[in-house]
Formats: C-alpha cells, structure tokens, sequence
C-alpha cells in the first residue's frame, strides 16, 4: 500500500481501448495517456483524471467505487477485475486496460452487462419460486442461522461480469448461464423458501448451457472480486444433478 | 418526432433502487404498466451499498427482548430532533416488521438468532448471553445508534445488497419493464399536473418522453454536490430532487437536514456502517484513548451520529487527532470483535478495508472520520408521498421529505424507510393511477422533449474560453465541506451562499472540450451540473435562515435547539423565471411526543411558547396553504395520541 509515498512519483502509461458506436468517424484503436502516479491512487482515481484533464470524451462506469456495485469490471492487463479497487501501486508503470468481452460495448471501457444479467434471470428464472401468498401479519418462517449464512455466501455476487468474461464457454455460447448464472442457480437451489423440486431443477441446471457446459478451466474462480467459492459451487451443482438422476 | 421518442404507461418510477423498485412492485402488482426508469442496471443502485441494516421492532433477541413499534417512533423522534413528522414515523414504526419479513418472504438471508450461548461487545465489555430457543431460527438484531434496544434487522454488512437483488429478482419475475442507463431530465407538468418526465437515453444521448398517469421519483440523495466528500456513489447527483424543484411549483423540504457519517474510511470517503460501532466496536484518538465515554457516558460510541460527528470534530479540532498528509482522523477499534466475527457478521466492512486501505481490522486499527452520507431533506410530500403543489406527482425513499427523520436520521432507518414508504407510496400511485386517464395533449410532452433537446444542443454550441464543468464542480465540493458541514456559521454560509451563485452564473459560460456524438460523458455532467449547483444554493441558504442547531444542522452561532421559533420544517421553491429560491416555513407536522431531552447531546434548548394543544390547532391547516395535498386517509388519522406514555 502507498509505495508511492516519499519518493517521486512514478509516470504511469495507460494504454485504453477506444471505440464509440455512436461516432461514424471512431474506429477501434488503443489510445496512450501518462499520469504521474498519487498515493492511494486507484484506476478509479485515474480514470476519472485522465477524462477530467486529458480526454473529456472517455467512457467508463463507475457507481459505488467502493467495489460493491459491480460498474467497473475491465480487462485490466488482460484480467477482468474491478477497476475501483485496483490501485495502481500493484500494477507496473504500463497499464493496459480493455472492456470486458462478451457483454455488448457501449464505448470505451463501457459495457452493457445488465442486458446481459437481466436475461439471465430471466432464463434460470432467478427469483424465489413459492405457491405461499406472503402473510403480513405472520412472523417470518424460521431458517437456521449456518443456512441463512450459506445462501447468503452466494448471494453476495455482484454480476460485474468479471467470472463471464474470463469464461472460454461463455466467450464462445451466448446461451451459456456463465459462473454467475450457475452460483445465481445454486443459490436458489439451497433455499428451502425456493419450492422448485429436484426434477424442476434437472431441466434448468443440466444441460449444455448449464453445469454441464463448463469445461472446468474455472478462471472465474481465480477472477471473481468478491471471492465467492465458485468451484465449490459448481461441484456441489454437479453433485445435485447426479443424485438427482441416479434417484 | 418518431414512435420511439414518445412512450406512455400507468406509472412511471424514476430510480432503480430499493424504494422506487419496491414502488414498481406494488403498482405492478395491482395491474398497472410500469416502467423504471434507472441511471444504472437497477442492482448497481446505491442502495447496493447500504450495509448495516434494517430497523424493525420485532424483539427476537435478548438485548431486543420487549422491544415494540411505540419505542421505535419515540426512538425515531429522538433522533430527529423533533424536527420529524410524528404521525409519518408512527406509521414506519409500524410498518417496519412487516416490509423486513415481506424481505424474508422475497428471499433475503437475513442473519438468524442462535439459540443458546452468544457472545457480544456491548458497551466495552464482552458478555455471554443465552439466546432463547424459542426464538432460535428468527430474524436477528443488532445494536444500532440512538435506539433503546437492539432493532436492526441485518445481512452480514450488506443488508441493501441483499435487499436489492431479492426486490430486483421479483421486479424481472413480474416482468416490469426496467429502462437503465437513462437519465430523467425534465418532468412533463402544467404548474398543477405532472404527466411523467422527459428522459436522455446515456448509451445514445437521445432524448425521450414517458407519460404516464403517475410518477414516482426514486432517485436517492444528493451528497455528490459535497464532491469528493461524501460517502455516496458518483450517481448521486440528485437530478430527481433537482427536477421538482424545476417545477417552480413543488417544494423541496429540510435540504439543510444534510447527515454526516461518523465513520467513513481516511482519506477514501468509503462507509464503515455504523454496525461496526453497533457490534462493539470503539472510537479512538491519538492516544488510542476511547473520547466518546467521556463525551457521551450514557450511549457512548453509540450514540446518533450527529452527536458522534459532532464530539469527533471536536476531539480533532483539539489536536487529538491522528496527522497525516492526507489530513487528519480518528481510530476505530475493531481488533477485539476477533477474526470470526470480521469474517462473517462484518464481512464487508473487512473487504473495504483489505481493498482500499490495505488493512485487516482483526489486527489494525482502522483510520475513519465524518463524511456526508445522506439527505434528509428532499421532495416534500404528505403521508402518502404525494408531492406537495404537484397532482400525479410522487417521492419515496432518500430523495423524498416524507418525514420520518427530522434532521437527524437514525442508522438502519433509511433502509428501512426505503421499503416500507415503496409499498405505501407505490399503493398510493397505483391507487391515483387508477382513478385518472391518460388525457395529456401530446404536444407538450414533444414539447419538453424538444426543450431538453435545445438545452443539451446549447451546450455543444458554446465555444471560446470558459471555466470547464469539472472544475465548476470541484469547487462547489469545496464549498460545501468547508462552510456548509458538520459546524456552521452565519459568516460561513453567507460566504457559501456568494460563491455558491456566482459558481451557478458561471454554470452558464462554461465550455465543453468535447463534442463527440453519443452520450458524450463530459455533457452529461454537464447537463447535469447547474441542478447540483442549484441544490447546493438552497441548501446553503437554508442553513443560513435557521439560526438555531437541531439534529445534524449545528449552527456555532446559535447552538441551541429553539424550539421558540424553529420548531417547523423549511420549504424551498424555485420559481422559474426568479434569480433566487423563496422560502417559507411549515409546521414539523403533530406533536405527540412533545419536545425535550433526547437522551443524548446537549440538554438546554429554548423552550415552546405554546402549548403542544395550540400548536397542533392548525398543523394541517397550515400546511394546506403550503400545497399539501389531501391524503388518502385524513391528515392525522395515525396519530396514537399519548401511547407513547405508557412505554416511557
């Protein structure tokens, strides 16, 4: 942390995709630009004095910069992450940043990853399926607390898309659930609020563009910002479905 | 004008976040069309971000035990200083169990009571305390600043997160159409009747219309005009306060009532929740010695965070604060809670700490000090969150004035607010929704799609040597933290006040460097600019008027709450061709619990003149005159008059 701190600091050059859409005259191309590098510098902080001070036309999406919202997933040297928590002490004087692949560009380093989340749950219908009407004056239905902690443990995905561009099957299938689909899935599985039987669950979770379109490279595990225990997830998955056929 | 510039629907709510898709739920559910209109994919709203959690008095744990929705409002006014609409937060207290257990119901993995032997930090001591098994399995609480008894409802820290992708999940299964990445403007009115908003699509820069019987704003609070200085997301602009006050004709109400955070991460801005302190954690000076026993023997580090700001400031300003280049701040202390605990209960305040300041809280203190952090005042609204002056027109969540938090806000109110005013105010909108038709002439809603067309284009047109926006803004930020903060002064804020309107004059030379087709980042801050500047003014000079410190606005000048002339709420409209804001005053709303000590603070205050009786006389009729509309239940009809008593 703060390496820079007491010393002079170092001139970084970021090397930024550009490409706008909407601009007949733009073309896809990498842009330069140099900063010299502040303590606590993050490519939150850096992007926004690149667009402040040297490119007032550069897209890139950032809400929470707290690196829990999800806005910032870029390819950053080549690895998706979250660029709001990325600080620059970490990385060489050369920082290469691309958009996220397989989310559609909006430009720059912008891309539309709720489109692409939001038809993901709606194909693994990604909501609590339940038959009870909710009692308004009923006390809540008990869970045992190391439940409510598992659920809550996939739960935390926040669907930066990091995992679904690191994914080789996601990359090539479109319908592919991709890692976020498949934790969004078991996390539902486990709830026992969510009333789909093991057979409803068959139909969804095992087929090619389920678990078992995975290949096992498993770089979304490695990837995810929010180290959510995706290989665990996808063997449990995997599990289910077996017991679920050989039954 | 094409086919895709003019939309319509039932209702339209403005903002993707827990209030308005809470909102979209309920209209939705009684069969209307809605649409949502979100600057973001609704799950990346800032109520993601909200991490403590919800209060509700449901009682379940031990240290919550004989807990009920009467200690909840007295709590609630407490905290507001007595600056809340009493029979509002009544009804919120309330209504709170059932929106946390509806959560339950839609899929939230709240952090459930264990039965048997528990350990918590309560007060600086650790204690064994045996959970009831009956209560085992149950929704579990957790201390939280200003309440007589553990009330909030939690997820880990990251209750919001939770809450917002199980309200999300059930916005997609009931198929309601959500437009993201867009951005409401402008809202389509006559002076009396508001017909939905104009819209600027941020992927293409279009402009749009959407008319709709019924709007909802739900667009969240407005501390970016403090810059950097704030806890809040970059989308938190409050363009939707800043559009009603467009209006000339809707009021916004308390924009003085701004909260500071005691605990936001040195030098980031990044929130610690208050659940650190809740779950035992201490605040530090230099010495590492713990200044808030001192300063606050009863609650301690819990008490509300006006107060804890306030004494944090001090402590500072005394030199007892911890010098570094990037400024100076104070310690919080969680190393005792133990790495178990950190890993779970507090989760996300350990990855903030671990990604932004290179710290693990289980061994390192952690640097924080006060940062702005939310908006009490906003949109005002009667109890069904109908605006004031406006028909069709709505407010819900941070961005509105309902007013359940005065001017000072309990930790794991919003939260709670968020869900509880959605569901009532979306019932409302649908309820308006269905009484009215859909009779506006297009022609204005081109109209103003034309007019927001011309704005922005006037914008790219401008050439030359003008200030550039960004530096606009950094100087409003300035501004702001410095002389409409924590501790505020006539000479101070009428200083903020010259600079903060020649900042707004030069709003209108300003240049863009950039005029790339597309949404083009640098016009739409731009577009978005003026509104902040515009919010800053009336915030600023708000504060100037009331010549008294309640809640979180504390004047050094006049440091008592005077309730002798102050006892009322500020209201704010810009008329559109006035070079200035006009303000007038309305009465807080009904007083049943009748002003006084807080439990916390300071206890001298300059008393009521009149007696509570006379001062209710004509409330209503008051705030009739100030364009409160008729409420579906008469005003007052929550009121419990004098059932407070019973439990005090």
């Amino acid at each position: 942390m703060n390496k820079a701190r007491g010393k002079t600091p170092r001139r970084l050059t970021f090397q930024v995709f550009r490409y706008n859409p909407q601009d007949p005259e733009s073309n896809p191309r990498m842009q330069s630009f140099e900063l010299d590098e502040a303590p606590y510098m993050t490519l939150y902080i850096a992007l926004n004095q690149i667009r402040e001070t040297l490119d007032p036309s550069l897209q890139f999406d950032f809400a929470c910069r707290s690196a829990v919202c999800g806005s910032c997933g870029m390819m950053v040297n080549g690895r998706p992450t979250l660029a709001c928590r990325t600080l620059t002490s970490d990385l060489s004087d050369e920082i290469r940043l691309h958009p996220l692949p397989v989310f559609e560009l909006i430009g720059d380093l912008s891309v539309d990853t709720g489109k692409w989340f939001r038809q993901m749950v709606e194909r693994t219908e990604g909501w609590i399926h339940t038959q009870r009407d909710f009692d308004p004056a009923a006390p809540e239905q008990r869970m045992d607390d190391d439940l409510a902690q598992a659920i809550y443990e996939s739960d935390r995905c926040i669907e930066c898309g990091c995992c679904v561009a690191s994914c080789g099957v996601a990359n090539l299938d479109q319908d592919f659930a991709g890692p976020a689909g498949l934790n969004r899935l078991a996390r539902f599985m486990m709830d026992p609020r969510d009333e789909r039987t093991d057979s409803d669950w068959f139909e969804v979770v095992s087929t090619e563009d389920g678990v078992f379109g995975c290949l096992g490279l498993m770089a979304c595990h490695d990837v995810c910002p929010k180290d959510l225990p995706l290989l665990e997830i996808h063997a449990y998955l995997r599990r289910k479905m077996l017991t679920t056929k050989l039954a | 004008m094409t086919h895709s510039r003019l939309r319509s629907t039932d209702v339209l709510v403005i903002g993707g976040g827990l209030a308005g898709e809470r909102c979209a739920i309920e209209a939705a559910a009684a069969g209307h069309d809605v649409v949502i209109l979100s600057l973001v994919p609704p799950r990346r709203s800032h109520s993601c971000a909200a991490q403590g959690g919800m209060q509700a008095a449901l009682g379940n744990c031990i240290m919550g035990e004989g807990d009920n929705t009467t200690l909840h409002f007295i709590d609630t006014v407490r905290g507001s200083d007595w600056g809340a609409d009493q029979e509002v937060a009544q009804i919120f207290a309330e209504e709170a169990p059932r929106a946390v257990r509806e959560l339950a119901h839609y899929g939230v993995p709240w952090t459930r009571v264990r039965g048997g032997k528990n350990r918590y930090f309560i007060k600086g001591a650790q204690l064994e305390i045996d959970e009831r098994e009956e209560t085992d399995g149950l929704m579990m609480h957790r201390d939280f600043g200003g309440t007589a008894k553990w009330r909030t409802c939690y997820a880990a820290a990251g209750s919001g997160h939770a809450a917002l992708y199980a309200l999300d999940s059930e916005v997609i299964k009931l198929g309601i159409t959500v437009t993201d990445r867009a951005e409401a403007v402008a809202l389509i009115h006559d002076g009396n009747r508001c017909w939905g908003a104009v819209a600027r699509c941020l992927r293409t820069g279009r402009h749009f219309a959407v008319v709709a019987k019924a709007t909802v704003i739900a667009t969240g609070g407005y501390g970016r005009i403090y810059g950097q200085y704030t806890t809040n997301a970059t989308i938190n602009d409050g363009t939707g306060a800043a559009i009603a006050l467009n209006t000339g004709v809707v009021p916004l109400g308390n924009m003085e009532a701004v909260q500071f955070h005691p605990t936001a991460l040195a030098p980031s801005g990044i929130l610690i929740s208050e659940g650190a302190r809740g779950d035992g954690g201490y605040l530090l000076d230099k010495n590492l010695r713990r200044f808030m026993i001192d300063a606050e023997p009863g609650k301690q580090e819990l008490a509300s965070r006006d107060v804890v700001s306030r004494h944090m400031m001090r402590t500072m300003r005394d030199g007892h604060g911890v010098e570094t280049p990037f400024g100076t701040h104070l310690w919080l202390d969680l190393r005792h809670l133990g790495g178990h605990h950190l890993e779970t209960k507090l989760r996300e305040i350990t990855e903030i700490c671990r990604d932004f300041a290179g710290l693990d809280p289980a061994r390192d203190l952690i640097p924080v000090e006060p940062t702005q952090h939310y908006s009490m005042g906003g949109i005002r609204v009667n109890k069904d969150g109908h605006a004031y002056g406006m028909s069709g027109l709505f407010a819900a969540g941070e961005v509105a004035c309902w007013d359940m938090h005065g001017f000072n806000r309990l930790g794991g109110n919003s939260q709670a607010e968020t869900v509880v005013a959605g569901r009532i105010v979306g019932e409302a909108a649908a309820d308006f929704a269905s009484g009215t038709s859909l009779n506006v002439n297009t022609g204005v809603a081109i109209a103003a799609v034309r007019s927001a067309e011309r704005h922005a284009a006037s914008w790219l047109a401008r050439s030359g040597s003008g200030p550039d926006v960004y530096s606009i803004r950094d100087a409003m930020g300035e501004t702001m933290i410095d002389k409409v903060g924590i501790f505020r002064s006539g000479d101070q804020l009428q200083e903020a006040v010259d600079r903060l309107l020649s900042l707004l004059a030069d709003c209108d030379r300003a240049v863009l460097r950039s005029k790339v087709p597309g949404m083009n980042p640098e016009l739409s801050f731009a577009l978005r600019l003026k509104n902040m500047l515009r919010l800053a003014v009336v915030t600023a000079m708000g504060a100037l008027a009331r010549t008294e410190s309640r809640g979180a606005h504390y004047r050094t000048d006049y440091p008592l709450r005077n309730d002798t002339n102050w006892l009322n709420r500020t209201l704010v409209r810009w008329p559109e061709s006035a070079s200035e804001p006009e303000f007038t005053y309305e009465p807080v709303g009904p007083i049943d619990v009748p002003p006084g000590f807080r439990g916390y603070g300071r206890d001298d205050q300059l008393e009521m003149e009149v007696s509570v009786d006379q001062y209710n006389k004509d409330v209503f009729v008051r705030q009739a005159t100030e364009g409160r509309l008729e409420s579906r239940e008469p005003a007052g009809s929550r009121v419990r008059w004098g059932e407070w008593q019973e439990h005090v």
